[in-house]
């Protein structure tokens, strides 16, 4: 019985360790810029590591209390963002640094909130209508009147009392819950039923409707708003989710298809979309028009060079909306290569690690839920990454975790509490187990002449979305070790 | 849906690596040339208020350094000074916050903050010990030469060119009216604003560096082009064609001859009508030329093309109109052969003709930068030594060399002359209005072994005559000269 009591116990102490790592480097990035700007260390060091770690703490016993079983690293590599994106909005907007500070502690308080309310992901399911109706509502927010208000050219902002936010994250959220959940019920008819025609697998109109409409819809309403950057997202989220639930190849093309299709009609209809496209394509030429920002990272980027600039040595002052959209420029300039490198390194490990969730999730509804978690962190990355780099049209989302915006932080903190409890329900229902040494390990090789299956555990080594657990039953067998 | 999600896995991966290739493009293959963008105006605010090298001309006097900023509460740790002042304004240039950098202080702005890979690398203690390695440039000016052409040219606009010919070296270059750089560079965005704004403004153009960026006519010292392309082309020899004795050559296409200053009877042989700068006969020689080679021996000495001066703004190009333009059009081929017209000529590209034909027919190409030495005092770099063109053959430039020294000796030049020291020059008058005319003179010492060249180009004189160019330019020419000759002297 003991033994059992320390169940998880190692996973979270992986966790602790990699959030004192966390602290340590928010707290150096943090007196680095102070030293950067002024040449002292900040007088508020002691509180401010204080406040860092009691956030991260409070999290961490969350966790350990109600969802021990969970993934060690993604609480981890949040915090590492979330660090670093704060110090660069300490050291680019002060004046929007207790905002930030403040955010970050909702956040960190919804992760909680909902690892504790929600006990199991699956129960999120039997929701499905609420989140698609509320999903909807949200995004049509900011056009109500009264409500909704244009800000920087988008109309995708809403007041509520003193408090503003981008509804549109949040339904980002709902949606990717409502999608989960009716694909989980349909996707056997829609990767079943349907007819060939000239060999190909077209699926039945009936059970596209909704999907469709859903599509459509969301295109829709950010068109309304100019949020082309969400649009793209939605689009993205849906096909690679229904393609994921269905196997089906054909949807893929389908996707691409209508992409191609939406994408022309965008480009043919609306002068900002061809904007979009001509300043993405040479914004040389608009140098100082509307390829300013586009100009402006590049030679953040050139002037950072390999090492970088330093923390609060460079000048991205000069790049337009550097604490937001274009953070990514503004750590180009002052940490380099090393620093964009790395930040997309820990964005590609909490892919990783979302993807070996959904991997190892033992319920359809688990896996598409994680998947589509997932897709959502990795494609915003790719989004703004690539638009601000200038490897795709640039259209504005933020860099989860990094950029400056309350609303997004506080999405993606739940997006992780949820990724953790489906990381949890899993490995609790395998059968959590203490990680063999690698001696141990050896050792049964040697014996069995077979590759171990380990019941868990959170060494670094094993358990990428690489290693066995082919299907489900493989996966129930491996925990009988 | 294993396989699927191991799929997306893969899809996301590959994107993720595009971005690390997209960035690795932006920050180490691109990094440089971004970087170093016009537009970046990041080098701009990163070198301002930093300490800076020092500029000095060749005789070691300082013209521009950076001092501790007096103001403790100022961002900018450092403040530019230029204690060469508005003599040197055009050739320091400014290091303004607002109007970004000209002259030196751009051209050589890697050196002077410290950027040059080779200087911040060249040794791994410098880096560790992340200590900035500014350079100082030592200019070819001389501060001698540069205050007697000064004092000599006075209050009435124009300029000198002084120009080593075996190096192309500028030992001078003064251009009046002129700018003193220090309001530019202020740490204080108003003042440099107000003070820009006034210079701007001021119709006499004190911001015009006259010296390598305005164009005059060049008058009667482009005969020394058509002479020696005639000689090239052997139109013309010294004993033969004799031009005829005349008052105004009749030209086709137009019932205006073309008259000789005051109405004056001049002809002869090509000694003959160089010394006195005959108007008809050189009208003529241009006409037996013909466009085409008239327009080839411009360009051999550097019309129409611009001359690689290590300065920022660079050098104006001088022009001489395309052949087609001298279709049917005698009376400007006849202008363009005296200098008149629309040739155009900067006292650069005229002192740059001077020293094609003191230094065997050979122009080296121009320049201001002597030397680059880190603040350690190693050389960073040397003198640029670099032929430029081939305007001439030696014979040719020997031959008006002879005829250059007949100027001085009995000829419109015999203001230039030194005594103890053989000059050779060419005066010039080039017609500006009814009653005003620029005073040009452009020559070289000692005529046998010259090491100096000069050109000096007084504007509108109130005075139309062969003589003007003599009177007003010969005399600022031989103080030039002599303050070089002399300064050469004391170098050896």
């Amino acid at each position: 019985m003991a033994r059992l009591t320390r169940l998880g116990v190692p996973r979270r102490r992986t966790e602790l360790g990699l959030m004192v790592l966390a602290v340590a480097l928010t707290a150096s990035a943090y007196t680095l810029v102070s030293l950067g700007k002024t040449a002292t260390v900040p007088t508020n060091i002691r509180p401010f590591v204080g406040v860092v770690a009691a956030l991260l703490i409070s999290a961490h016993i969350a966790t350990r209390r109600y969802a021990r079983f969970a993934d060690a690293t993604i609480l981890s590599i949040a915090a590492v963002l979330n660090g670093i994106g704060y110090v660069f909005i300490v050291r680019l907007r002060p004046d929007l640094a207790n905002k930030q500070a403040a955010w970050t502690g909702v956040g960190i308080g919804c992760y909680i909130a909902t690892i504790v309310i929600v006990r199991e992901a699956k129960r999120l399911q039997y929701a499905r209508y609420t989140f698609f109706f509320a999903g909807i509502a949200l995004l049509l927010a900011p056009l109500l009147p009264g409500i909704g208000y244009e800000r920087n050219g988008s109309r995708i902002w809403a007041r509520l009392g003193p408090i503003t936010f981008q509804p549109g994250e949040v339904a980002k959220l709902t949606l990717a819950l409502f999608f989960a959940a009716y694909l989980v019920e349909k996707r056997e008819l829609l990767a079943v039923a349907g007819r060939r025609v000239f060999g190909v697998y077209v699926p039945e109109f009936r059970h596209l409707g909704p999907i469709l409409l859903a599509w459509g819809f969301s295109i829709a309403v950010m068109v309304a708003e100019k949020d082309l950057g969400s649009s793209l997202l939605f689009f993205t989220l849906f096909v690679s989710m229904l393609w994921v639930a269905t196997g089906r190849t054909a949807f893929l093309a389908l996707g691409a298809a209508m992409f191609a299709a939406g994408a022309t009609a965008a480009y043919q209809l609306f002068g900002h979309v061809q904007t979009r496209v001509t300043t993405w394509l040479d914004p040389w030429s608009y140098a100082s028009g509307s390829g300013y920002q586009l100009v402006q990272s590049a030679f953040a980027f050139g002037a950072g060079g390999i090492t970088g600039t330093g923390l609060a040595q460079g000048r991205p002052a000069r790049i337009p909306a550097s604490y937001n959209d274009f953070i990514i420029a503004a750590i180009g300039e002052e940490l380099g290569l090393f620093g964009t490198t790395a930040v997309l390194l820990c964005f590609l490990l909490l892919v990783g690690a979302g993807l070996r969730i959904a991997l190892r999730a033992d319920t359809a509804f688990d896996k598409l839920l994680a998947v589509g978690l997932t897709t959502i962190l990795g494609m915003q990355t790719f989004i703004i990454v690539g638009g601000v780099t200038r490897l795709v049209p640039l259209t504005g989302v933020t860099l989860p975790f990094v950029s400056y915006g309350g609303s997004s932080l506080v999405v993606n903190y739940v997006l992780l509490a949820l990724l953790a409890r489906i990381s949890h329900d899993s490995n609790a229902r395998l059968g959590e187990l203490e990680p063999l040494s690698w001696r141990q390990r050896r050792r049964e090789r040697r014996e069995n002449n077979t590759p171990t299956v380990r019941g868990g555990g959170a060494t670094p080594s094993g358990d990428g979305f690489g290693d066995g657990n082919e299907d489900e039953t493989t996966m129930l067998d491996g925990s009988g070790r | 849906m294993n396989t699927q999600i191991r799929r997306l896995g893969i899809a996301l991966v590959v994107l993720f690596l595009a971005m690390i290739v997209q960035l690795n493009v932006l920050q180490v293959i691109k990094a440089d040339e971004l970087a170093n963008d016009p537009r970046n105006s990041r080098n701009a605010e990163r070198d301002f208020g930093q300490q800076r090298g020092r500029i000095l001309t060749a005789d070691g006097k300082v013209l521009v350094e950076s001092s501790k900023n007096p103001d403790p509460k100022s961002r900018y740790a450092y403040v530019r000074k230029y204690p060469g002042g508005s003599l040197y304004g055009h050739l320091t240039g400014y290091f303004s916050f607002v109007y970004g950098t000209t002259g030196v202080e751009h051209s050589y702005n890697a050196d002077l903050a410290g950027r040059k890979v080779n200087l911040s690398t060249k040794r791994l203690r410098d880096l560790l010990a992340s200590k900035t390695v500014t350079s100082n440039v030592t200019l070819t000016i001389d501060d001698r030469i540069q205050r007697v052409a000064a004092r000599a040219l006075g209050n009435r606009r124009g300029s000198v060119v002084a120009i080593d010919p075996r190096t192309g070296a500028i030992l001078a270059a003064v251009s009046t009216p002129r700018f003193d750089p220090t309001p530019l560079a202020s740490t204080d965005i108003e003042t440099t604003r107000t003070a820009y704004e006034r210079l701007r403004d001021d119709p006499t153009k004190p911001l015009l560096a006259r010296a390598y960026r305005e164009r005059y006519p060049p008058g009667s010292t482009f005969k020394a082009i058509t002479a020696a392309t005639g000689l090239e082309t052997a139109v013309i020899g010294l004993e033969s064609p004799e031009y005829p004795q005349l008052r105004a050559l009749p030209l086709r296409f137009t019932d205006r001859p073309l008259r000789n200053f005051g109405g004056s009877e001049c002809g002869g042989t090509l000694p003959v009508v160089f010394r006195v700068s005959c108007n008809t006969a050189f009208a003529q020689l241009g006409l037996d030329l013909g466009p085409e080679r008239l327009h080839d021996g411009a360009v051999a000495f550097g019309f129409n093309r611009t001359p690689p001066l290590d300065l920022s703004p660079g050098a104006a190009a001088s022009v001489f109109p395309e052949v087609p333009f001298f279709k049917r059009n005698d009376p400007q081929l006849a202008q363009a052969a005296i200098g008149q017209g629309e040739v155009a000529a900067t006292p650069l590209e005229m002192a740059l003709v001077a020293a094609a034909i003191a230094n065997g027919g050979v122009i080296m190409e121009p320049h201001v930068m002597g030397e680059v030495r880190d603040s350690d005092g190693s050389k960073i770099r040397g003198e640029p030594r670099y032929e430029w063109r081939r305007a001439i053959s030696k014979e040719t430039a020997s031959t008006i060399r002879d005829l250059m020294v007949d100027v001085v000796n009995q000829g419109t030049a015999q203001r230039a002359a030194i005594s103890g020291v053989q000059v050779a020059a060419k005066t010039g008058t080039a017609q500006t209005g009814r009653d005003t005319a620029h005073a040009w003179i452009i020559g070289f010492a000692p005529a046998d072994n010259p090491t100096v060249a000069v050109a000096v180009i007084v504007e509108n004189q109130p005075e139309v005559s062969t003589a003007t160019g003599g009177r007003v330019a010969a005399p600022v020419a031989r103080q030039v000269l002599e303050a070089a000759l002399a300064a050469q002297a004391s170098q050896r």
